[in-house]
């Protein structure tokens, strides 16, 4: 009889604070824990009672990562709410924002975070020691995403340039960021061919995936939800499908869609489902990078994730190129009563926002679904199928797999809105 | 080479996030510190003890509680960086109600969540050598505290006000021009009188300024058309503990 149980304390090059607890018996796993104790700031609960104008401010501060994702989230449920649709050039703003963040955080991830993982390094900086070149050109694919949401947004975190109805000023020039962007374009296809070369484990897991899809792009700023075994839902009906469950002796929500645990989303399961819309030059690259129609390794998800920063460059040129300035920076919206239903793709995968304004104009109920939650259960699983048939292997290599295979994720545990701070007796 | 360690406790990540937002600087910045605990970004674990410890987040639960005071006894130096850090965050709007009542909102099972009643800044339960405000924190700013600590000297940091940076970026006035009401003449300066530019007017990220003169701003907001609930708002949402009974001025 052998037991042998695996910590990982303080999981690293994630953004938040997590930990894994694997225990095993007789070769089979007996329990395997993501352990989040980043601790709970109950964002929907302090939501209530304040100004429906105020969630796109305050839920930005969820997430220091991708404070874009959590503000158009709340635009779009609490615009729906007040009958207005955000359309035209500031739709465009709305997305070039975007774009921006999608390209600072997957910069971030990518060079920073993961790609450490397939050289052998602790980290960026330090892979910078006998990688320069290769670290600077991330850092300046960072910069022009955070140049990018600045640009539109005013700074880099927790952009202040953003209310319900678009923006409060809305920028005359955009050229000067246009220059910027096509150097990252280049940094970014020189990012799919490098990491398109990783030696990447041989592992496929069969995702159930999810992510938003819009009929006239690969949806980023809004769009109906559809699912990979052809389910497909309006963001008003997330409710009926998405339902949270806090388990007994879990250390997490786990998201049940539609009855069954363990759905992916994120860009594994947006390239999935979306694929054909990518850009002109993002399609060419994935195609080059090899990454067929379909990926179900989790680990290849970096190359998904450059792939994503080609097109949301290209997109961001194509939306500068076409810019003249709105007549005005945003559409009045004034408070009704009711309930409504936002969503986007964060970085990370879908973020469902819903409120309930009441008839004073003050948020009565909030509820907020960020990726990292969906994901949780299904992280577990992918970390369960990859351990099974190695558990002979040396711990201090397991628990190394454990890490990457988290990391593959990209999970931001500091979207805290769901996670728990669980205290779990052991035998 | 000094060792700098990066902590976080209840927070969003983008006040550490913002040393790696110093994309022409890290690498440099890298070259002169050891960048020695910094788990966001590097899976190495130095030891302490450390010469600088910037510490992002609040104290929200029993065990940061304990894990602040750790982070103190390896640290020769400990600046807090942000507004959890250094005014207990957004989430310390859970002081102003219930905290337990706020955990049966959002979990099934509240009996599961160890939490602290309050959101605490970190100097409610150790010494610190400098807090940098700001909700993001500036990037400047970051650069100078780092670099001061590390040479010995006092960090440049201005308590003067967001209106001194209006002028100084020759912003027009928001709330004098367009009657928008504006926290800038009591609030920290640090982001470069940045809403106004956008001609929005200040939410006070940064905290209150040195001494500020909140009674005759809120009769002035108040001219504008602000009323109490909107006053008790804007002034406790990013920085409760300091700013929180300012609407009462």
């Amino acid at each position: 009889m052998t037991h042998k149980t695996i910590r990982v304390g303080g999981l690293t090059r994630v953004e938040g604070e997590g930990a894994l607890l694997v225990r095993a018996h007789d070769g089979r796993i007996t329990d395997l824990q993501l352990r989040i104790y980043e601790p709970p700031r109950f964002f929907e609960a302090l939501l209530r009672g304040r100004a429906f104008t105020e969630p796109p401010d305050i839920t930005a501060r969820i997430c220091g990562i991708c404070p874009v994702a959590y503000q158009m989230s709340a635009c779009q449920a609490l615009e729906s709410i007040c009958g207005v649709t955000v359309e035209g050039t500031l739709r465009d703003l709305r997305l070039l924002l975007y774009y921006g963040e999608w390209i600072e955080s997957h910069a971030l991830h990518i060079y920073l975070l993961h790609a450490p993982d397939f050289l052998g390094y602790p980290g960026g900086v330090a892979m910078a020691a006998d990688h320069r070149p290769l670290v600077e050109r991330g850092l300046a694919l960072k910069k022009a995403g955070n140049e990018l949401v600045a640009a539109i947004g005013g700074r880099a975190i927790h952009p202040i340039n953003v209310r319900l109805g678009g923006f409060y000023r809305a920028p005359v020039d955009l050229t000067p960021i246009a220059e910027r962007l096509r150097h990252a374009l280049d940094a970014a296809l020189a990012t799919v061919e490098w990491v398109s070369g990783f030696d990447f484990p041989d592992v496929e897991h069969d995702y159930r995936f999810l992510a938003l899809q819009h009929p006239a792009e690969y949806a980023i700023l809004s769009g109906d939800v559809a699912v990979s075994d052809g389910t497909f839902f309006p963001v008003t009906e997330w409710p009926y499908h998405v339902v949270e469950e806090q388990v007994p002796h879990s250390t997490a929500l786990h998201a049940r869609l539609d009855g069954l645990p363990g759905y992916l989303t994120g860009p594994l399961a947006r390239y999935a489902l979306n694929a054909p819309q990518l850009s002109p030059l993002a399609l060419r690259a994935a195609a080059d990078a090899g990454l067929g129609r379909v990926c179900r390794n989790p680990f290849r998800s970096i190359v998904v994730r450059a792939v994503e920063i080609v097109h949301a460059c290209e997109e961001a040129l194509r939306l500068i190129d076409r810019y003249t300035p709105p007549d005005q920076p945003a559409l009045p919206v004034t408070a009704r009563p009711g309930v409504g239903h936002g969503a986007s793709e964060a970085p990370r995968g879908a973020l469902y926002h819903r409120y309930r304004i009441d008839d004073v104009g003050l948020i009565a109920e909030a509820d907020i679904v960020p990726p990292t939650a969906q994901n949780q259960a299904r992280i577990e699983a992918d970390l369960h199928a990859l351990l099974q048939p190695r558990l002979d292997l040396p711990v201090p290599e397991l628990t190394e797999l454990c890490e990457r295979a988290i990391r593959n994720h990209d999970p931001c545990i500091s979207c805290s809105a769901h996670f728990l701070d669980l205290h779990l007796h052991h035998d | 080479m000094s060792r700098l360690a990066v902590w976080k406790f209840a927070s969003c990540d983008g006040c550490q996030l913002t040393l790696l937002d110093c994309e022409d600087e890290l690498l440099s910045v890298a070259a002169q510190v050891d960048i020695a605990y910094f788990l966001e970004a590097s899976s190495d674990r130095g030891a302490g003890p450390y010469d600088l410890s910037l510490v992002e987040g609040s104290i929200t639960t029993p065990d940061d509680l304990e894990r602040i005071k750790h982070v103190r006894r390896v640290s020769k130096h400990l600046v807090t960086i942000g507004a959890c850090a250094t005014a207990g965050g957004v989430q310390a709007l859970r002081d102003l109600a219930d905290v337990r009542e706020f955990a049966a909102v959002v979990y099934a099972r509240p009996d599961y969540i160890r939490t602290l009643d309050r959101s605490t800044p970190v100097s409610a339960h150790v010494p610190v050598d400098f807090e940098l405000r700001g909700c993001p924190i500036d990037r400047g700013q970051l650069l100078e505290i780092i670099g001061a600590f590390l040479a010995g000297r006092r960090p440049v940091v201005p308590a003067h006000s967001v209106c001194v940076e209006c002028k100084a970026r020759g912003n027009p006035c928001v709330l004098a021009a367009h009657g928008t009401p504006c926290l800038g003449p009591v609030t920290q300066a640090g982001c470069g009188a940045l809403c106004p530019a956008f001609n929005r007017g200040c939410f006070g990220c940064f905290g209150p300024m040195e001494s500020p003169n909140a009674a005759a701003l809120n009769a002035r907001l108040r001219a504008a058309g602000m009323d109490d609930d909107e006053l008790g708002r804007v002034y406790r949402t990013f920085n409760v503990t300091t700013f929180g009974s300012s609407s009462d001025a």
